[in-house]
């Protein structure tokens, strides 16, 4: 896709996801913002995969802390205020991820997954165990934050419309960040990382460094998605944390093809819809799940944006011969 | 904690990490022969559970289950690993670890449309089904030793396949150089095929073994994988004497973690894996 077409298409895009609550049907609203926040979550760990070539199979944690950070710091029975919760949740999810990231960088490639999936599992573990959060039972964010700032209130979370453009909003707003991001220095050398980190360090970057950067928004903004999910649905589990969400996220990086931030986006989209499709099919919604994944492995490598191209090129070369 | 206590524990400890290791040293040899991360893995422990629950119901006795279940399950993973696995060789580990997410939903809903989603229990043979006096009060049942029993068996005969066949050379050999390996005019892909059907079983073994002491259930796939994964990467990659040394650092941590930090033990053999790495990124004994 030129450039020309992939602005085009992003704002079609995005503007059909505008309508979408004109359609007045409050199921597809809150369905959508489910994607949106699921978007957001796919964009976040596409940095560390798909970018920087890192691949953290322990993100839901990040996810998690800023969900329990949401219902935990929000007062029992009354409205938090939006503008301190959100960076609170974010900040202590960008500080585990910091925590965190300075251990498990220190390994690479096979150890790295496992050892971010046993972060995440210890994670999973202090909320299941421990009774900070409920245990296994989760906890309810009782009261959605409000907005009000001073006497003004310029949206109501409470309200499904104002919710879905909130959301909406946030997710443009992380997407034209990232991209801002990958295009400065600092995400050069990420790029750079990516394709070989011996150069980059003999080309006297302290790699480790842009690394940990990296790994610590990462977790930021899925600690974006985390609050956003949390206010969305009310209801904060330790299964946020779990190995499973942390398959699912990448799945969905997968599937859009990585190191393509808008192909983060269509893949949480397409696995969230697929998902919904499925379960409306059977109670058995899994296996056709599982069975798709294990088709896009065999068949299609580079996910689904690389289908125009792929489409493309079998065109042509039906036209060569 | 009185020595009884102790004692017991300590068996218990032992017998957890010796059957983690039959599942671990399939992973580990998958990992490092082939390069494949696996984490259907777990879902062959779990499948062997089934078996043996299945198969008990059917003939009426554990030992014939095991019997009938442990070629089943070697066939099962010649089938995967032609079907499957063989694709996987070139392609890096975030396709593996996707290929095979997607095959533990699929092994996990086949086991809830050919069985159920219920918990069964599968009863020890009755020959087995007694207890030794440790003290006037406290005993312990001999199915646990014996389960202990085979699995050190089973390592033993794995440390005489790997070290002194034919075969176990060439698994070596595979393990540190596959273009050599292949240019000897040694078949690779059929080393692949075996070492891939010996993994499947030993993990079902483990899995057929368990079944009468923690019963059958959902999800026990899932559960043993991420413990195996922990004991893989503590041990280092590809090392099958890594594997059981981890394996039984991890049946202690865990075994005595429940007793004496009751509060914490679920994150116990985390920590323990985190600090290894910190102290040897590569796991403590990294190929061997």
């Amino acid at each position: 896709m030129n450039a020309h077409a992939s602005l085009i298409f992003k704002l079609v895009a995005l503007a059909a996801l505008a309508c979408v609550p004109l359609s007045g049907e409050s199921f597809y609203v809150e369905l959508i913002s489910k994607m949106l926040v699921m978007a957001i979550f796919a964009m976040s760990l596409d940095l560390l995969v798909g970018f920087t070539g890192l691949v953290s199979f322990g993100h839901a944690a990040y996810f998690g802390i800023a969900a329990y950070a949401a219902a935990l710091l929000s007062p029992k029975y009354d409205a938090g205020n939006l503008w301190l919760l959100l960076p609170g949740a974010v900040g202590l999810s960008a500080l585990a991820a910091f925590v965190i990231g300075l251990f498990v960088l220190r390994t690479k490639g096979i150890y790295f997954i496992m050892v971010t999936l046993a972060f995440a599992q210890m994670a999973y573990f202090v909320f299941h165990d421990t009774p900070v959060g409920g245990g296994s039972d989760g906890i309810y964010l009782n009261v959605k934050p409000s907005a009000a700032i001073g006497g003004w209130e310029p949206f109501d979370l409470g309200n499904g419309t104002h919710q879905y453009y909130f959301i909406l909003a946030l997710m443009v707003l992380v997407y034209l960040f990232l991209a801002r991001v990958l295009q400065s220095p600092f995400g050069r050398v990420l790029v750079g990382i990516k394709s070989n980190e011996h150069r980059m360090q003999s080309m006297g970057y302290l790699t480790y460094r842009y690394k940990l950067g990296a790994f610590t928004l990462a977790g930021a903004l899925g600690g974006v998605a985390g609050f956003l999910y949390a206010v969305l649905f009310g209801f904060v589990t330790p299964e946020l944390l779990s190995w499973h969400e942390s398959g699912n996220v990448l799945l969905m990086v997968i599937l859009g093809g990585m190191g393509n931030l808008v192909g983060a986006v269509v893949g949480a989209f397409a696995f969230e819809g697929m998902r919904g499709v499925f379960e409306s099919w059977t109670e058995h919604w899994q296996l056709l799940m599982g069975g798709v994944i294990v088709a896009l492995v065999l068949f299609l490598p580079g996910g689904l944006s690389s289908l125009p191209a792929r489409i493309r090129r079998a065109l042509q070369g039906g036209e060569a011969k | 904690m009185d020595f009884a206590t102790f004692l017991i524990q300590t068996l218990n400890a032992l017998q957890y990490g010796l059957l983690l290791f039959l599942v671990a040293s399939g992973l580990t040899l998958v990992f490092g022969i082939m390069g494949i991360i696996n984490l259907a893995h777990g879902s062959f422990y779990m499948i062997g559970a089934y078996l043996a629950f299945v198969l008990t119901s059917a003939t009426g006795s554990l030992v014939l289950a095991i019997v009938l279940g442990i070629p089943l399950a070697l066939l099962f993973g010649a089938f995967l690993e032609w079907l499957l696995f063989s694709h996987l060789y070139k392609r890096d580990h975030l396709e593996q670890v996707l290929l095979t997410y997607g095959l533990i939903l699929v092994f996990e809903e086949l086991r809830s449309l050919l069985v159920d989603n219920d918990v069964h229990g599968v009863s020890i043979p009755a020959f087995l089904d007694a207890s030794i006096r440790l003290t006037e009060v406290m005993t312990y049942p001999v199915y646990r030793v014996v389960v202990s029993v085979v699995c050190i068996v089973l390592a033993v005969a794995l440390y005489f396949v790997i070290q002194r066949t034919r075969l176990g050379m060439m698994i070596r050999a595979g393990n540190d150089d596959r273009t050599m390996v292949e240019a000897l005019g040694i078949n690779i892909n059929m080393i692949y095929r075996v070492v891939f059907a010996l993994g499947v079983a030993l993990a079902a073994l483990a899995g057929m073994l368990a079944a009468p002491m923690s019963s059958v259930f959902p999800n026990m796939g899932s559960q043993v994988l991420i413990i195996s994964f922990v004991i893989v990467v503590i041990g280092g990659i590809g090392s099958v004497w890594g594997a059981l040394v981890a394996a039984l650092i991890v049946g202690f941590a865990d075994t005595f973690g429940k007793v004496l930090l009751p509060e914490i033990s679920g994150m116990i053999v985390y920590l323990v894996m985190a600090v290894v790495l910190l102290w040897r990124p590569e796991g403590i004994l990294k190929k061997g």
